[in-house]
């Protein structure tokens, strides 16, 4: 069988999440940090618990696209968990770890 | 093989210098995401889940060693060791950096190819059968047409913003190998009543969504008209589609819309204008110059029956299966076509690594004239290899994993990225196809089960043509779950039809359960070996399998 995988949630607001991003030079996927930095890994990201802590982390998603270093960034939902941060949606999970597909291509998501 | 004339040279390099400068303005912020995606999309550059993507153009399917082992090279330089051949024909990287893309298309450029219209609004690439110019059952080429298209098509000031993408098939057997009734237009090569060769002529079929099967326009369409006829639809979809709403902006809508008589009419009607001009008659000249390219490789002659192929099929299991289900005949006596299987067994189906790119293209080399066709299913072809070779390409194949003797069985399967790769999919395929395989795998049930395609995508867009699978899965998203609908009895040959759905979908633990199933009651209730599971879908209609999966209502 395919490997196993979290069942992604529904589409709620919950009460955590974390900004995301490809990078722009290369399209990697990163995370952005307590720093304003932008992070690989998700174990690594600033988690967002508050209105206000999201509107700060959404704008600086945007600055940063501006100042070239990122595109496409948002949120998302994410859950704590005994091994740490794991996005709610599936294709969060994925973007995460790397295709489900390719166990050589999975990159570690912790801090 | 077409080689790129000194116009062709030009257009591909400047291109290339235009798209280097459009990067660097962006990496130095002079543009912005929203100013670059659509100059990036022009060149076949995505932003996917995990990365961009560059999707690069393989003419009609046809590659030569060069440019295959040109691909190799770029998947080890700037990707991660592999590349994915798709529905299209054409081979995707996953993970190149933007930076590097520049260079990648230098490389290309180096073996005459590109990533040009592999996206956007525009022509795409035109596709055709897979074994053209080698298949014994072909009446011509339809290499060459596709080529004149290609060169009509390629940056065509008229028809480079269409209301929506637009995609044109040739096949120039009976035997329908690509699936012209599911495109925008479909061609089939024909003898008219004078004998001279022209087309008949389909309309308005197509995929995702809103699949339909093409209408039939023309029955016969002479050569020299294809271009004026061709322009002439394209210019009443130009006029006319939808550009308010892009899921009714294809040209199956238009002519859904329209109805199949009165858009024959448009066409016919704008067709006379077009011919008034004559500046779009094919010259005879023209289209023996761009034949020529395409001329039949000087094979020495053989015995139509060799002793060394039969021998090892009487010798090896393993070496029949593949005599029989991945060698397809030849135009020449004691030749065949053979079909290299992207489908190993519980393997990514269209994935190749850099070194089995590299392998393929030393075989072509050493057995097939130096020539590879991608097919729409997801593999390789080798398409001139005498029959005495077969046993030693056999053997080298199966050194790299490359000699799965499953082409049009069970395991043959079409699985779009889907959602480990595709930033527009809902679920995954891929692992649903590899379940599907090592469910299937063994070989004597691949072969009591005999032809089966299964076709799997992750979303409506339906990239993995699940739409004309035997048996299609569709992935969707319930409620944050992956769900996978089954649709039955779909075919994209030249009895094309468009696939039933069953009933309710099944979660991803449950469906290749349900696949076999479905399998398991064609088996019960086929009325010998020789009823193909379509064939017999198509007799019993959809209850035995409603019964079978959900029980009697």
């Amino acid at each position: 069988m395919s490997a196993p995988i979290q069942k992604s949630a529904a589409k709620t607001k919950a009460a955590t999440q974390v900004v995301t991003a490809n990078r722009l030079d290369d399209g990697v996927v990163v995370y952005l940090d307590a720093r304003d930095g932008w992070t690989e890994r998700l174990g690594e990201a600033a988690i967002i618990e508050t209105p206000e802590a999201l509107a700060a982390a959404v704008a600086a998603g945007k600055a940063a696209e501006a100042a070239r270093v990122v595109v496409e960034s948002y949120p998302i939902d994410v859950a704590r968990g005994p091994e740490g941060l794991a996005p709610l949606r599936l294709r969060e999970v994925i973007r995460a770890a790397g295709p489900t597909v390719r166990a050589d291509l999975l990159r570690p998501t912790g801090a | 093989m077409y080689r790129y004339d000194e116009f062709d040279h030009g257009f591909v390099t400047s291109r290339v210098a235009q798209f280097r400068d459009q990067v660097e303005r962006r990496l130095s912020g002079e543009l912005t995401e929203d100013q670059f995606k659509p100059l990036r999309l022009m060149n076949g550059v995505y932003l996917q889940l995990h990365a961009y993507m560059l999707r690069i153009a393989v003419p009609y399917g046809t590659l030569s060693s060069r440019q295959l082992r040109m691909l190799g090279h770029i998947g080890r330089t700037y990707d991660r060791g592999y590349g994915h051949f798709t529905t299209r024909q054409n081979l995707q990287f996953n993970w190149p950096a933007l930076k590097d893309i520049p260079a990648i298309l230098d490389d290309l450029a180096s073996v005459e190819m590109h990533a040009l219209q592999t996206s956007g609004n525009c022509i795409r690439n035109v596709t055709t059968d897979h074994f053209a110019g080698a298949a014994a059952d072909e009446i011509a080429d339809p290499r060459p047409y596709a080529e004149i298209l290609r060169q009509w098509s390629s940056i065509h000031p008229e028809f480079s913003y269409l209301p929506r993408k637009f995609k044109i098939a040739v096949t120039g057997a009976p035997k329908d190998r690509a699936a012209i009734q599911v495109h925008d237009i479909g061609l089939e090569l024909k003898r008219g009543p004078d004998g001279g060769i022209g087309f008949a002529v389909y309309v308005g079929g197509g995929q995702g969504r809103t699949p339909m099967i093409a209408h039939k326009v023309r029955d016969y369409l002479p050569e020299e008209d294809l271009l004026a006829y061709v322009e002439a639809i394209m210019r009443v979809y130009n006029l006319h589609g939808r550009r308010d709403n892009k899921y009714k902006a294809r040209i199956k809508i238009l002519v859904h819309e329209t109805g199949a008589e009165e858009i024959t009419r448009q066409i016919e009607a704008e067709f006379v204008e077009v011919k008034k001009t004559e500046l779009l008659r094919l010259p005879d000249e023209e289209i023996q110059r761009i034949t020529a390219y395409f001329a039949a490789p000087d094979l020495a002659p053989k015995p139509a029956r060799s002793g060394a192929f039969e021998a090892a099929k009487a010798d090896s299991a393993a070496f029949a299966a593949f005599a029989e289900n991945n060698v397809t005949p030849h135009k020449a006596p004691g030749y065949g076509v053979v079909t290299v299987s992207l489908k190993p067994i519980g393997g990514i189906p269209g994935d190749a690594t850099d070194v089995q790119m590299e392998v393929v293209a030393d075989l072509a080399d050493a057995y097939s004239q130096s020539e590879i066709r991608v097919s729409h299913e997801q593999n390789l072809v080798l398409p001139h290899v005498a029959l005495d070779d077969v046993p030693a390409l056999y053997a080298k194949l199966a050194e790299h994993g490359l000699a799965t003797g499953n082409a049009g069985l069970v395991t043959d399967i079409i699985a779009c990225p889907g959602l480990d790769y595709c930033a527009l999919a809902n679920a995954r395929s891929i692992n649903i196809a590899q379940d599907l395989s090592n469910r299937f795998g063994a070989p004597e049930r691949q072969k009591d089960i005999g032809e089966l395609k299964i076709k799997i995508s992750g979303c409506i867009n339906a990239c993995g043509h699940h739409h004309v699978g035997h048996i299609g899965l569709l992935g969707v998203d319930r409620r944050g779950e992956e769900v996978y609908q089954i649709t039955l009895g779909g075919s994209g040959d030249e009895t094309a039809s468009v696939g039933a759905l069953v009933g309710p979908g099944f979660t991803g633990d449950q469906v290749v359960d349900a696949v076999e199933t479905v399998v398991d009651t064609y088996l019960k209730l086929r009325q010998g070996p020789d009823e193909t599971f379509l064939s017999a879908v198509r007799r019993l209609g959809q209850q035995p399998f409603k019964e079978a999966l959900y029980g009697a209502a």
